[in-house]
């Protein structure tokens, strides 16, 4: 399953101020294809352990907003954004590589 | 030889394929006119209707001028509101690059007829973290074909949009957005880079549109032509050539030659040449309308003269017409022919006469024909007037300068247009110059100026070699220019002839005697 978060996968020690730094992320998604229901749980699964209680994710269904797809400039789907901290990130894919999505975030 | 393949072209297509048949053709492929020039002529009427159309080309061929052109005529033309979607360049970017054309995008935009999308997928810098696809093209396309009402897209180009994708994805992207454009029921054209056959790279091939077009650019003997060819287009029949297309300010426009092949008017009307003179010569009426007429003369012979009298006939009669000046600035012909007593700055001015002038090195003989071409339609003229014609020689092989002035002055015979063209000729060369021989044999009418001497005295004379349809004189005639005009004068009045022979027979009868004597003394010292 590639929404199974593996356990060796351990948060490095960052400084302190970084640490308690909020998160900004938005999800883009399209209804129910499959990649997009995977991508949510990833998200939410890789948000709840490594971000616990310092994260809000806003997540979007472009078929419902198709003007926002436009604002973000959004092509590939679905597309995760870290708005917050800075540099804005995106990673595309359905978030089933948590490695990489880490380090997008910053927190390997 | 691209030019000569398509001679063969014309003549397969006159034989083989009736327009007859063509027609009926028609109602079997729905197409959709892209309203360029000569475009829809080698389509047989456009682009496949409700499909996708693969535009292929290189760097600066004119992709993207070209897709907007079909965009801007769909909503001049036709009706039809549009998409633009750019993956290249910025929307003001855009704007700007095609501002230079009469396009009206802002007016356009502003009417709600267009609509442009800079869309960019920069994969450097986006970490894949899975598998995704390109569902938020489709959503922004579907957006923006809802938001004008739009039959007609353009994606602009599929390289920078499919820049740094996995093929695998790639390739089923590709052949959905292909089926989504049909599903849509637009007609559209996608763009693609040809040098690096990113199609073939990433096997695209198979699943490519209906309707292939590509554009080139190439350079030769330091002249660049641009050239269209359709690869392929299913269900349909096309112009396989090469065929040379300009853009200039008003836009694209490709020359098209199969069209010309078809149905020339033979007129029996006749049009003056302004000079009463060698109306005379002409079986007392002058050229048929319709015709073409060739000047070949020596320098300083009169052709100019010529021309441009017939221009001011032309003109005085309230009939539009076209001289295309190679030689002399339009300037300097207008001043010129003041002194001869033809005032053609009146004429300019109101627009009966119109000048077109081009330095033949500008670009080949082809675009040459094309600029003029263009001129023409928006002109509609009763005469085209080029001088001189020997000045576009220069540019390339003469085979090629043949056929595609054979091709230019059957264009001109389909719209009923007379055509005269001068050819200037080198001294003694008269009887076999290459060039000459080139056209003189596929004119109507071939008229000759050369100086002669006549008693010591250099002087000009005209004769006609040939006027096909028509009784004409086989005198060769003396060709006076004063400032009242041009008359034409027999050469040798009764009275000068026997003058003349007098002379003569003084002179040989001096020479006679003259040898006479010489005998006579050789014989008395003997």
């Amino acid at each position: 399953m590639p929404n199974k978060i593996p356990e060796e996968v351990k948060v490095t020690k960052k400084p302190k101020g970084i640490e308690e730094e909020m998160y900004v992320l938005k999800l883009f998604v399209t209804g129910i294809l499959p990649n997009s229901i995977h991508a949510i749980k990833n998200a939410n699964a890789i948000c709840e352990q490594y971000l616990e209680g310092r994260y809000e994710l806003e997540i979007i269904d472009i078929y419902q907003q198709p003007s926002l797809a436009i604002t973000e400039d959004i092509i590939a789907v679905p597309v995760l954004i870290k708005k917050f901290p800075l540099p804005e990130e995106r990673m595309i894919g359905d978030l089933s590589d948590i490695e990489k999505v880490l380090k997008g975030l910053d927190l390997v | 030889m691209p030019d000569s393949i398509d001679i063969n072209y014309q003549f397969i297509i006159m034989k083989h394929v009736s327009p007859e048949k063509l027609k009926t053709n028609n109602y079997k492929f729905p197409k959709s006119k892209t309203g360029i020039p000569g475009l829809d002529d080698m389509t047989n009427g456009g682009i496949p209707k409700n499909r996708p159309t693969l535009l292929l080309g290189n760097t600066g061929s004119g992709k993207t001028i070209m897709a907007m052109e079909f965009l801007i005529n769909g909503i001049v033309l036709f009706d039809e509101p549009g998409v633009f979607l750019a993956f290249e360049e910025q929307t003001d970017e855009l704007m700007q690059n095609v501002e230079s054309f009469e396009y009206n995008l802002a007016e356009h935009l502003a009417n709600n007829k267009i609509y442009i999308e800079h869309l960019q997928i920069n994969l450097d810098v986006i970490k894949e973290t899975g598998k995704y696809d390109l569902e938020g093209l489709f959503v922004r396309l579907d957006q923006a074909i809802k938001k004008v009402n739009a039959k007609r897209v353009v994606l602009d180009s599929l390289d920078s949009l499919f820049y740094g994708l996995d093929s695998k994805i790639l390739r089923s992207e590709f052949k959905r957005l292909l089926a989504w454009l049909k599903e849509k029921k637009v007609t559209a054209i996608v763009t693609a880079e040809l040098g690096d056959n990113f199609l073939t790279r990433h096997g695209l091939m198979e699943y490519v549109a209906d309707c292939v077009i590509t554009l080139d650019n190439r350079i030769t003997n330091q002249i660049t032509t641009r050239r269209l060819r359709i690869v392929k287009y299913r269900g349909s029949y096309h112009g396989n050539n090469e065929y040379p297309f300009l853009i200039d300010e008003k836009g694209i426009a490709v020359f098209p030659i199969i069209s010309e092949a078809y149905q020339q008017k033979s007129s029996t009307e006749r049009i003056t040449s302004g000079i009463k003179d060698l109306d005379e010569m002409l079986g007392k009426k002058g050229f048929y309308e319709g015709s073409s007429i060739l000047i070949s003369g020596t320098a300083g012979t009169g052709k100019t003269s010529i021309a441009s009298s017939f221009a001011f006939s032309v003109c005085n009669a309230k009939k539009s017409c076209l001289f295309c000046a190679f030689e002399e600035a339009p300037n300097q012909i207008i001043r010129n022919m003041q002194s001869i007593g033809f005032h053609l700055e009146p004429m300019v001015k109101s627009g009966v006469l119109t000048f077109y002038y081009a330095r033949p090195t500008l670009q080949n003989l082809e675009l040459h024909f094309l600029a003029i071409k263009k001129v023409i339609a928006e002109l509609k003229p009763t005469v085209v007037i080029l001088d001189p014609i020997t000045n576009l020689m220069t540019e390339g092989p003469n085979s090629d300068i043949r056929s595609m002035l054979t091709r230019f002055v059957d264009f001109l015979k389909t719209q009923h247009i007379t055509v005269m063209f001068t050819a200037a000729i080198t001294v003694g060369s008269i009887e076999r110059n290459p060039s000459d021989e080139g056209i003189s044999s596929m004119v109507d009418t071939w008229m000759m100026v050369q100086d002669i001497e006549v008693d010591s005295e250099r002087t000009r004379s005209l004769c006609v070699m040939k006027s096909r349809g028509m009784a004409h004189s086989n005198e060769v005639r003396k060709f006076m220019i004063s400032s009242k005009g041009i008359t034409l004068m027999p050469i040798i009045s009764e009275k000068n002839k026997s003058k003349a022979d007098a002379k003569r027979s003084e002179k040989e009868h001096l020479n006679l005697s003259t040898s006479k004597e010489s005998i006579g003394t050789k014989d008395s010292s003997r």
